[in-house]
């Protein structure tokens, strides 16, 4: 498709990048909450492209960096049990308490299946239909409702062998939290592209109107980021913070009415922990009474353990945009991609990774 | 955060679409896609589902929004 | 019912004789191997040789554009190649799953002597044990290979020099996106065929007729960036590659694209990067290019001092970042 390659035009994007070279006034500090933007950033070259005095600086966006090490002991614990944990491959490595991940589980024995889709979890329980499958749900509001979508499949099959521990998480309270904090400054947010394909543009008014914070939905190609980037900084020269949706092609306004539907069918909200960020309110997803024979938490009898924190380790302070990376005393020296300390190293889109692998 | 590439739909039987990428076939569920897409749409797909319809028209506006002056070529 | 390995062929005794005789003997036999002594005798091969070793595991066993016979002589044939050499012999061992269907290892059996005779290499030796079921995975193959060696000095790791430009035989990640996509759990549907092959016909042509070739390797486990971090850490040097130049099929993209991979990361079974002084890349691109095993063959980089033991991207951009080793497997990822 033609149109969509246009968004990578180099010609394109290297215009817009003089259009921002031309409108920066001093120094702008935006943060992006999405870590596949973070990984783009890099990955493009646009982080060597753009001016010195635009600081990016990465937010709590990817749902494994965000996972809470008491959810990690939790789900560490479950695959000790007798059954199958199918989980997206983003979770493999993730260390828990003592370091220990689901490869080392899966070394000691675990079984541990590694799925594409919460719905090929599904299918793996009606192929096995003599063990227990559970799904390890994490995302946000793009991933839960495909979870949400197999529960009720599950549900209408009358399937007894699948269930889901879900630590899915709601972007919009993370971000309340952000602003709210007064240790974080940023000049502008760029908002997470395919979440907002399912909670539209609504959730994210407060951002301007209660914060004052220029805030740009954007896609993932280099262009949309460099006019997201475009559009905060004009925002802030004119002193009009608003919320704008620059991903029109995939984002509507009004969101995904269907999916938010079926994500309020099968979850509710609930209290959640974060990497960081700690407990916040109405945050997280759990699932919905009407559904609970599909609860791991209550089928397995599933708490979230007591764990220490990791001592050194700054994720917290990194993912609220304090500290980059390589301020951590542990960043590329006892933390690295191979031996990871805290997940913002070991997630493909964590912003310690990013740095460890694309920094030059 | 959230892995969603595009993807032509080739055909669709009940709430399963056949789409392709790059020659690339796969499928992917139509559970909570609120717009039911043609074949021939691209579709945002995440995790095996298909989130939205690409709005091509919404996309060719975002282009020209940045291309006043520019004289480049738009989309045939 | 399927005639299956039985844990008698590998005991030694005439079970393993039949084996031996009906099957391996059969599709490999030649004047080497004939003898049937504990050891190969080898008369032939004098002056410095290369000699190199790989156990071969893949699931699934058959895969698009080969299977796990044909790779493990396209890869130990490979590696002996890669230091400027004539491979000449190899060695087989099989670890064979009790209940490996017959037929099945038939087909392997008769893959690889189809692979060694058109790699122009003698299996001469070998090896069969079997072992319980859930032992091993169907089969495992190891293979050694042996060749002459007539680049004067022998490629090597050591010898990128600064100024050099850095070519690739073809397009990356098929391979690996032809295994991944018949994966239990993420299977999809690709054209992608393995570009599992032979290398050392066109290897022997560019020694003989490009001449100063400073490094040969194939960029198999860890794809090109893996690879590339090899050699320029080998060397000391900076590696700066062009994104924009490395060939890479449309599907192997799009592959990569929904399970959030890397091309740069996927394996390749018949292809390699070749250093060279740059004066002499043209003549060794037009050789490769028409040569079957080299017909996507690029330019794509350069090696420099400055970021010395470091491969940079220069992106479609033109941007930079770093390009750095793989770290573990590569998973698919939804975030």
């Amino acid at each position: 498709m033609n149109l969509l390659n246009k968004f990578k035009d180099p010609e394109l994007c290297l215009n817009i990048l003089d259009q921002i070279k031309s409108e920066i006034q001093g120094e702008f500090r935006f943060m992006e909450v999405c870590g596949t933007h973070t990984v783009a950033i890099f990955q493009s070259g646009i982080r060597t492209l753009l001016p010195e005095s635009i600081i990016h600086v990465s937010g709590p966006g990817c749902p494994v960096c965000v996972t809470h090490d008491r959810e990690i002991a939790s789900y560490l614990a479950l695959a000790e049990k007798d059954l199958i944990l199918a989980t997206f491959g983003d979770l493999i490595k993730v260390p828990g308490p003592g370091g220990k991940n689901l490869k080392a589980a899966q070394a000691e024995g675990a079984r541990i299946k590694i799925v594409y889709s919460a719905f090929d979890a599904l299918k793996l329980a009606l192929d096995h239909p003599q063990d227990k499958v559970v799904f390890l749900g994490v995302g946000f509001e793009t991933t839960a409702p495909t979870v949400a979508a197999t529960i009720k499949m599950a549900a209408e099959q009358g399937v007894r062998n699948f269930s889901v521990l879900s630590f899915h998480k709601l972007v919009p309270p993370a971000l309340k939290a952000l602003a709210a904090d007064r240790d974080i400054q940023v000049d502008g947010l760029l908002l997470p592209g395919h979440v907002s394909t399912i909670i539209g543009l609504e959730p994210y008014r407060f951002l301007a109107e209660e914060y004052q914070v220029p805030s740009v939905i954007g896609g993932f190609e280099p262009l949309d980021i460099l006019q997201a980037i475009l559009i905060m900084i004009k925002q802030k020269n004119k002193g009009r913070p608003e919320v704008v949706n620059n991903y029109k092609r995939v984002v509507p306004d009004q969101g995904n009415a269907k999916a938010i539907e079926t994500m309020y069918e099968v979850f509710r909200p609930a209290d959640a922990l974060w990497r960081g960020l700690g407990i916040i309110p109405g945050s997280g997803l759990a699932v919905a009474q009407r559904y609970e024979q599909f609860d791991a938490a209550l089928v397995f009898d599933q708490e979230l353990p007591q764990v220490d924190e990791i001592p050194g380790c700054k994720c917290g302070e990194v993912l609220k945009g304090l500290i980059s990376p390589d301020q951590c005393p542990l960043f590329s020296t006892r933390c690295t991609p191979a031996n990871p300390v805290g997940p913002c190293m070991v997630s493909t889109e964590g912003s310690c990774a990013a740095y460890h692998k694309y920094r030059l | 955060m959230c892995l969603a590439v595009p993807m032509e739909i080739m055909s669709i039987e009940d709430n399963v679409a056949h789409v392709e990428v790059g020659g690339v076939k796969n499928q992917v569920r139509l559970d909570i896609i609120d717009e039911p897409p043609q074949v021939g749409d691209f579709v945002i797909v995440h995790a095996g589902f298909a989130l939205r319809r690409i709005d091509r028209e919404e996309g060719l506006e975002t282009l020209k929004l940045f291309q006043e002056g520019l004289g480049l070529e738009l989309i045939k | 019912m399927p005639e299956r390995i039985i844990l008698d062929y590998g005991s030694g005794g005439k079970a393993s004789q039949r084996l031996i005789k009906n099957l391996f003997m059969k599709h490999f036999a030649n004047p080497g191997l004939n003898r049937m002594d504990d050891a190969a005798l080898i008369l032939d091969l004098q002056g410095p040789l290369s000699m190199s070793t790989d156990t071969f595991t893949v699931d699934p066993v058959f895969f698009p554009g080969g299977d796990i016979g044909s790779l493990a002589v396209h890869g130990t044939v490979n590696d002996v190649a890669m230091l400027g050499a004539v491979p000449k012999y190899i060695s087989c061992a099989f670890i064979l799953e009790e209940g490996l269907v017959m037929d099945d290892l038939e087909r392997i059996v008769q893959s690889m002597a189809r692979a060694s005779s058109h790699a122009g290499v003698q299996i001469i030796t070998g090896d069969t044990k079997v072992v319980p079921r859930g032992a091993v995975d169907k089969i495992f193959i190891n293979t050694t290979g042996i060749g002459l060696v007539v680049a004067d000095p022998a490629p090597s790791g050591h010898r990128a020099e600064p100024g050099d430009a850095i070519l690739i035989s073809g397009s990356m990640g098929d391979h690996g996106l032809a295994i991944l996509s018949h994966r239990q759990g993420i299977a999809f549907e690709t054209d992608v065929l393995s570009d599992s092959q032979a290398l050392n016909h066109l290897i022997l042509r560019l020694i003989r007729e490009v001449g100063d070739i400073h490094v040969l390797r194939d960029p198999t486990r860890g794809g090109l960036a893996t690879t590339l971090n090899e050699i320029a850490q080998q060397s000391d040097l900076e590696f700066i590659i062009d994104q924009e130049l490395i060939p890479i099929k449309e599907a192997v993209e799009g592959g990569c694209s929904f399970l959030g991979l890397d091309p740069l990361y996927l394996a390749n079974e018949g292809k390699f990067i070749c250093i060279l002084p740059e004066s002499l890349a043209t003549k060794a691109l037009d050789i490769m290019r028409n040569d079957p095993a080299g017909q996507d063959a690029a330019f794509i980089g350069r090696v420099a001092e400055g970021r010395n033991g470091k491969v940079v991207l220069k992106t479609a951009l033109g941007g930079h970042r770093l390009l750095d080793m793989l770290e573990g497997e590569q998973l698919p990822r939804i975030c």
